[in-house]
This record gives structure tokens, C-alpha cells and sequence, in this order.
């Protein structure tokens, strides 16, 4: 299986290969691969990917699925237009 | 800013569920769905439903839905938005939503969450190829929108999703020549396995993709075996021509509502991952946030049906609604719960439930 074909989160065209560098390089959080390779940052927000990422930490770094911690979640879960936004603020 | 007294997130076979015991107590509840159609999975379920007739066995996913709408659309004090997401929830019960980029809040009073889940992927090399699709997406297009996927479909993974969904193919006259199954067992019910077995699925246990393989979408895929440790064996690959991949892999709770809100999650592997702390009134750990249906743990349409039927009169009773017969019809419902998660197919659910510490 060659990783740099493994697709891990399609948003933002993250591979396999590119979370085992990350993880070589000594990060081991969900939440520091997000910060520096958006991964889960996409339309998606990680509904996709997430599980995948949870798995290859766990492998990786030979934990139980169950203490491998998820990224943190915040509104939105899709892309909004700042547009959008505004009028509703005006609105009010 | 808009106000409601009950918000429920998903009109799914748990959503539709619950909103009519509240409509039946006279409360405002505003149904909120993102697709433009009312049902969640029942949109595509074209199959019969096993179990018992209080949860409409013998019947197809699709007529249900209609039972379903029709107890419901009549009613003055319901309020229905389509093609609207939900796009952030807040602890102080704001509900924040889109439509067609219009922007706008709504204040709840109760708020259930009924979103269900989402599909698991997989990694193999070449997983984003044109022609590698889920499961749920593949029974989208067919049954939803009558569009054929491909002419040769291979299959990974054996639960029931993977099953009728195959056979769904077939029936389509698409080509399913191949079904992989990771684990040793068939995941799903044996009688849908059996039926495809019939009709000349090759089934394989302890095997999965390795890799897709084509320049522009899929042309074949090449499969190995997998030891105990679910790792592939060199020197068993086998290539197999087909211009689909199908992955039914696994639902995931979709509780990044309840996340994002702040509530109390617990990784539970049998319940297919993150699911709120909930009691057993069906509330999170936040003050009136319900959740109920595959968000609460992954299960079947029919369970989806008796949690969402419960949480309704539960958020009607804390509500202060006199609900008739609610002493009768809770435990009958909680009875009939139990029942659907007995025997062998149950065991997952009742492991994750008990982990949970809401068993």
C-alpha cells in the first residue's frame, strides 16, 4: 500500500502519508494535524475523514480507539456566506 | 429572532416519530430537514421492514414514510422546513440554520436532536477515484433518483446496508459479482446474505481493497486477505474488473450538533463512535436537548421509530403537557425497545448501551 495514494480527508486533499510524516515529526492530537494540515477543516467537517484520522492515530501510536481524542467541533458545519450573515444581523 | 417551543433536527423515521405525540398535545414544533424531502433513510428504503407490526413490519421504507407524513402534515401546530441545515447549536438552545443562504436563528424551548448518521470511509490507494462511492449514496441515486451507478459493482463490507443494497443492484440489472467482508462473519441478517448467495455473489470473508485501480474512475479493483490483526497478506492480491466500488462500511452518530452545543459525549465503538451521555428520558447532558435515532447509537429504522415515539412524550411530560396513557404506552415502548435489541444482532447494541451506563 503505497500512503501518498490514501486519501484521508478529500476536503482538503490530505493522504495517509501526509499524517505519518506528521505523526514521525511528533504529532499525536487530532486537533494539531487539523492546525497544520486542515484535515477535517473542509465542507465536510470531518464526518468523512474523521473516523479515519481517529484510526490512524490509534494505529499508529498503538492506543485504543477509545482514548484517541476527537478534534473539537464548533459552529458551522457548513460553509455559511459572511453575506448571509450580515443580513440576518441587520435584520435584527 | 424566531422563537419555538420544540425544535427537532431531522425528519428521519426518529425525528417523524417524535413529533407526533407532541403535535398530539397541542405543542409548537418546527421540523427541521435538510433534504427537500421528509423521511431521512425511508426516502430509499424500497425494501420490507423485519419485526414486528407495531413498527410497521412487512411494509417498505417508502410507505412507511408516507404513514408517517400523513399522521403528521395536517396538524396547525406544526411547522415544516425543508432544505434547511442546521448549521450550529448553541447551549442557550439558539438553533442556527440556512436556507437557500438566508441566514437565520431560531429560540427553542426544546430542542431534539434526530440528525441520524453519516457513512464510514475507508483508506486503500485510490480511494478518490470517480466511481468509488458509499453505500447510502449508491441507494440514493437508485432508488431516490432512479439513476443506475455502474454496470459492475463490487461490494465491501457485509452489513445489512451492504446486503440490500446489493441486491437492490441486481434488481436494477447492475452486475454485483463481488461482496468483501473484513471480519469472519457476515455482519448483517443471514437471510438477506443467503438471498444474494443465491443469486451468484461471490462472498469473501477476511478480505478487503487494496487498491482501485484506473486512470479516470475505477476499472478494477485489487483485493487481498487480511490476517487476524485485519492487516493485508502479500502475494494474495487478486485483481477484479468492475467500474464501482462500493463501501458500506459503518454509520458514525452524527453529534456534532451536541458537540458543538457542549454536551457530553462518550466514544462507544459498538454504537459506531461519539453518542451523547443521555439519560433515560432521552435528554443529553444539557437542560431539554433530546437525542434520539442513530445520533443516540447506531440501530436499525425500526428502533429509530420507538426511541424518537418516546423522547416525544418525554419532552411533552417535561413540558408540563398532560400526555394520555403515558404510564401505559412508555413502558410498552421501552418493552418493545428491548425486544428489537435481543438475540444475536442485538448483542452490539446492548454492550455499547450498557458502556454507555444507559442500559
Amino acid at each position: 500500500m503505497d500512503p501518498k495514494n490514501i486519501i484521508i480527508c478529500r476536503c482538503s486533499d490530505v493522504t495517509l502519508e501526509d499524517l505519518l510524516t506528521l505523526f514521525k515529526e511528533g504529532y499525536t492530537t487530532f486537533e494539531e494535524l487539523k492546525r497544520i494540515k486542515r484535515v477535517g477543516m473542509g465542507p465536510c467537517q470531518a464526518n468523512t475523514c474523521g473516523k479515519m484520522v481517529q484510526w490512524e492515530i490509534a494505529k499508529y501510536f498503538n492506543r485504543p480507539l477509545e482514548v484517541v481524542q476527537f478534534h473539537n467541533m464548533r459552529p458551522f458545519t457548513m460553509g455559511v456566506k459572511l453575506k448571509s450573515i450580515k443580513e440576518q444581523a441587520d435584520e435584527e | 429572532m424566531r422563537q419555538a417551543e420544540v425544535v427537532i433536527i431531522g425528519a428521519g423515521p426518529a425525528g417523524l416519530a417524535a413529533a407526533k405525540p407532541l403535535l398530539d398535545v397541542g405543542a409548537e414544533v418546527t421540523l427541521i430537514d435538510r433534504s427537500a424531502m421528509l423521511g431521512g433513510q425511508l426516502t430509499k428504503q424500497t425494501h420490507m421492514f423485519f419485526g414486528s407490526e407495531k413498527q410497521h413490519a412487512s411494509k417498505r421504507g417508502i410507505d412507511i414514510l408516507k404513514l408517517m407524513v400523513e399522521a403528521i402534515e395536517t396538524y396547525p401546530n406544526l411547522t415544516v422546513l425543508t432544505e434547511t441545515t442546521v448549521v450550529g447549536l448553541y447551549a442557550d438552545k439558539v438553533v442556527s440554520c440556512v436556507k437557500d443562504d438566508h441566514y437565520f436563528k431560531i429560540q427553542a424551548q426544546y430542542i431534539l436532536i434526530a440528525a441520524g448518521a453519516s457513512e464510514k470511509s475507508l483508506p486503500f490507494e485510490n480511494n478518490d477515484i470517480p466511481g468509488v462511492y458509499a453505500a447510502g449514496a449508491v441507494q440514493t441515486l437508485m432508488n431516490v433518483y432512479g439513476v443506475k451507478p455502474g454496470d459492475r459493482v463490487i461490494m465491501v463490507g457485509s452489513g445489512n446496508i451492504g446486503l440490500i443494497v446489493s441486491y437492490q443492484l441486481m434488481q436494477a440489472g447492475v452486475q454485483v459479482p463481488l461482496l468483501l467482508e473484513a471480519a469472519d462473519t457476515i455482519s448483517g441478517y443471514l437471510v438477506h446474505a443467503s438471498k444474494i448467495r443465491r443469486l451468484g455473489v461471490d462472498i469473501r470473508m477476511n478480505t478487503s481493497i487494496k487498491r482501485a485501480l484506473g486512470e479516470t474512475s475505477v476499472e478494477a479493483a485489487e483485493i487481498w486477505q487480511l490476517d487476524e490483526n485485519w492487516q493485508g497478506i502479500e502475494g494474495t492480491e487478486t485483481i477484479i474488473p468492475c467500474d464501482t466500488i462500493c463501501l458500506s462500511v459503518g454509520l458514525a452518530p452524527l453529534t456534532e450538533l451536541l458537540q458543538q452545543a457542549g454536551a457530553e459525549v462518550k466514544y462507544v465503538r459498538e454504537l459506531g463512535g461519539h453518542v451523547p451521555k443521555i439519560n433515560q428520558h432521552y435528554e443529553t447532558s444539557l437542560d431539554a436537548v433530546y437525542a434520539c435515532g442513530d445520533v443516540a447509537g447506531i440501530e436499525e429504522a425500526s428502533s429509530a421509530m420507538i426511541s424518537g415515539h418516546i423522547a416525544g412524550i418525554e419532552i411533552a411530560l417535561k413540558a408540563g403537557y398532560t400526555v394520555a396513557n403515558a404510564n401505559d404506552i412508555l413502558p410498552r415502548l421501552r418493552h418493545d425497545l428491548r425486544n428489537l435489541r435481543e438475540g444475536p444482532h442485538g448483542e452490539k447494541i446492548r454492550i455499547g448501551l450498557k458502556k454507555l451506563g444507559v442500559a
